[in-house]
């Protein structure tokens, strides 16, 4: 639910990294922040623990210039993706307007990914929303993994366990090495900014 | 295209309902000594912020980290059993933090010194609201 300020000529959207625990949400938020300084006029908030987990959200705005004479303002998320903190993260999804599921490469974290996906889905549903009509863009994260030996799930595994009946546009990414991380932003900014454009019609 | 009940849909205010907010603001709360007042919706997003000249820097995340905390407090408030809590106060130094309800989807911040009673303000705040009421009430889905 983007606010769109007619005075000011101001929309602000929300766009919220989801995914399983440690999966590399901060990771891409961190990236980005690294990377966008230039268009982020604030510092990152993030409300962790001391272990580094997201307790609730990590947070920046980033101008994202205009559409239509309207000044579009981002407001990135990123949701804890531990699975005892879904009160929390049921309300940083509150209101959003575009998605990124982050999804762990590793092997071992199949099932994992498969659960947060459908946690998100419960979780839109408390919202009457439909994951089918929010723009959405998967990421397949920690692609670096197989380099270090560690056994990674298959791209074909992956789209068929996540993206089979979504067929949202997704992304091979490593947050670590900063690898198609700004791709995915662009790409969910600029589905985001379409679905706005259309609405605003 | 006003905010559903299902927070599905925009939510889009014009000049007139801005400039009116703006003034209920500025009267009731910044010219009594208020140093900023804010009001923002349930998901973190500002639609009006004003201020004393005291400019504070970081709104867009003052008023997620704000949205953040009143949602954790609702829901702390049904775990004891309370339908909700519709006011949160930080006590600071000199800055002070007063978080109140407006009605489901809004939340007014006020940001103030010591200088100013704790009571005046909540006595100012329950008028602002009020009138805020009317001005998002006003407010008919336009589609
Ligand atoms: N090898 C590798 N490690 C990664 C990658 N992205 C993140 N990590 C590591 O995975 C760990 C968890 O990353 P975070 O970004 O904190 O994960 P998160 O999804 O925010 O985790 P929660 O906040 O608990 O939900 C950290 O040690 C990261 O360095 C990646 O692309 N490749
Ligand atoms: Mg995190």
């Amino acid at each position: 639910m983007a606010f769109i300020n007619l005075k000011e000529k101001i929309i602000q959207a929300k766009i919220v990294y989801y995914g399983p625990g440690r999966c590399g949400k901060t990771t891409n938020l961190e990236y980005i922040f690294s990377q966008c300084r230039g268009q982020v006029q604030s510092e990152m908030v993030s409300v962790k623990t001391d272990g580094d987990r997201t307790l609730f959200f990590d947070f920046f705005p980033f101008d994202m210039g205009k559409i239509n004479e309207y000044d579009v303002k981002i407001q990135l998320y990123t949701v804890p993706g531990q699975v005892k903190y879904n009160s929390t993260r049921r309300l940083v999804l509150k209101g959003v307007d575009g998605l990124v599921f982050v999804a762990d490469s590793a092997s071992d974290r199949r099932a994992s990914n498969v659960n947060s996906l459908e946690n998100l889905q419960e979780n839109l549903a408390l919202y009457g929303r439909d994951i089918c009509s929010i723009p959405l863009v998967m990421q397949y994260n920690k692609r670096d993994l197989a380099q270090q030996g560690t056994e990674v799930l298959e791209l074909e595994t992956l789209e068929e366990d996540l993206n089979r009946r979504l067929k949202a546009p997704f992304f091979e990414a490593s947050a670590v090495e900063g690898l198609n991380i700004v791709p995915t932003l662009k790409k969910i900014v600029s589905s985001t900014m379409a679905a706005l454009e259309e609405e605003l019609r | 295209m006003l905010q559903g009940g299902t927070g599905t849909m925009n939510l889009m205010l014009g000049q007139k309902e801005l400039d009116r907010i703006h003034h209920s603001l500025k009267k009731n709360l910044i010219d009594i000594g208020a140093q900023s007042s804010m009001l923002i919706d349930t998901a973190g997003n500002i639609i009006a912020v004003v201020n004393n000249g005291s400019d504070i820097r970081d709104v867009y995340s003052l008023a997620a980290l704000a949205a953040a905390n009143f949602g954790a407090m609702n829901s702390m408030a049904k775990i004891v059993g309370e339908d909700e809590f519709s006011l949160l106060f930080h006590k600071g130094r000199t800055e002070n933090i007063h978080l109140s309800k407006v009605n489901r989807d809004f939340l007014l911040i006020n940001i103030f010194t010591n200088q100013l009673s704790l009571g005046f303000l909540r006595m100012k705040v329950a008028e602002v609201i009020k009138d805020l009421l009317g001005i998002l009430v006003a407010k008919k889905p336009a589609n």
